[in-house]
């Protein structure tokens, strides 16, 4: 039974050796640059994980086409250029800034800087009629919220 | 009064915003890639036929006429599943399917066939999926429709059904059905 055991957790690190297919990098620095690169790329099959984790078929394909591709000279720019044209933006975990992408970007902002009017609002509102009253402001309950 | 509306109007803007997202990933399988290849001319491409290993077709010996450019392999399940609509596509002869054989064994591919039957007018091969990156490919089946001039007019991922051959494919290359 714990042989069994043993096994499994041998089959299961066996699993993860096999997704981190090995490449011939030239040195440590070029390694960490295929490291960075392919972890802020998205695996086209499984969205939820970056390229540089998934062990599907197309994104070990991917891994050695960016290898080739860093080996042959191409800065980051080029390669992530390279992968947009053939599969969009999708593969990218920072979406380019265009126009349909703005609200993307910029929403998030907006609807906080909404909340902050909101709130200075309020409290000018509040102070207002703290400073005619001379007292703190009843707690009534339409101001429970 | 405004201040005691406000928080439920608030509320029915929140839900009209997240009914808005479910209703939006219902009608579009967020799997799907939209490919950027639409409307652009399709990657240049020269690769070896399955039935004769020695001779190669290009970018350039299929401008001329529209043509479907079948992603599949003997590996797919979903290609099974395809099948019957490929061969109706065929015998139909409206467009010609060109089958695009990717990452798949020479002998596997070609038992699949004499099992299932042989749809295809062409069939090149994609041993290494190399090719099938130039075309964004990134599973099987996936189907393209190249029109005549040899732009990308249309991508469909996944098994190609009746529907989208007749109210996607077949418009695009201007047939009614």
């Amino acid at each position: 039974m714990r042989l069994a055991g043993l096994l499994m957790l041998f089959w299961l690190y066996a699993g993860q050796a096999l997704a981190i297919d090995p490449l011939p990098f030239a040195d440590a620095a070029q390694e960490q640059r295929f490291r960075d690169l392919t972890a802020e790329l998205r695996c086209v099959m499984c969205q939820n994980q970056s390229l540089a984790d998934s062990g599907a078929g197309i994104a070990v394909d991917l891994r050695r086409e960016i290898f080739e591709l860093m080996s042959s000279g191409r800065s980051d720019d080029e390669i992530k250029t390279f992968l947009t044209e053939r599969y969009g933006d999708f593969v990218l975990y920072n979406p380019p800034i265009k126009p349909s992408t703005l609200l993307l970007w910029f929403a998030p902002f907006a609807i906080l800087l909404a909340g902050a009017i909101f709130i200075v609002v309020l409290l000018r509102r509040r102070g207002a009629r703290f400073a005619q009253t001379g007292n703190a402001p009843v707690n009534d309950s339409r101001e429970d919220w | 009064m405004l201040q005691r509306v406000l928080p439920l109007l608030l509320f029915i803007a929140l839900a009209g915003l997240l009914y808005a997202g479910v209703r939006l990933s219902a009608t579009r399988d967020p799997n799907v890639l939209p490919s950027p290849l639409i409307d652009r001319p399709a990657p240049e491409f020269n690769l070896p036929t399955l039935h004769a290993p020695e001779q190669s077709i290009s970018r350039a010996d299929l401008l001329g006429k529209p043509y479907l450019l079948n992603v599949w392999a003997s590996w797919c399940a979903a290609c099974r599943l395809e099948h019957p609509v490929i061969e109706r596509i065929s015998a139909e002869g409206k467009i010609q399917v060109i089958g695009f054989n990717y990452k798949d064994e020479t002998a596997d591919a070609t038992r699949w066939l004499q099992q299932f039957g042989d749809p295809y007018a062409k069939i090149l091969v994609d041993r290494d999926g190399r090719s099938g990156i130039e075309w964004g490919v990134y599973g099987a089946p996936e189907t393209f429709l190249v029109d005549a001039t040899g732009v990308v007019r249309f991508k469909h991922v996944g098994p190609l059904s009746p529907d989208v051959y007749r109210e996607q494919i077949l418009p695009r290359i201007g047939v009614t059905p």
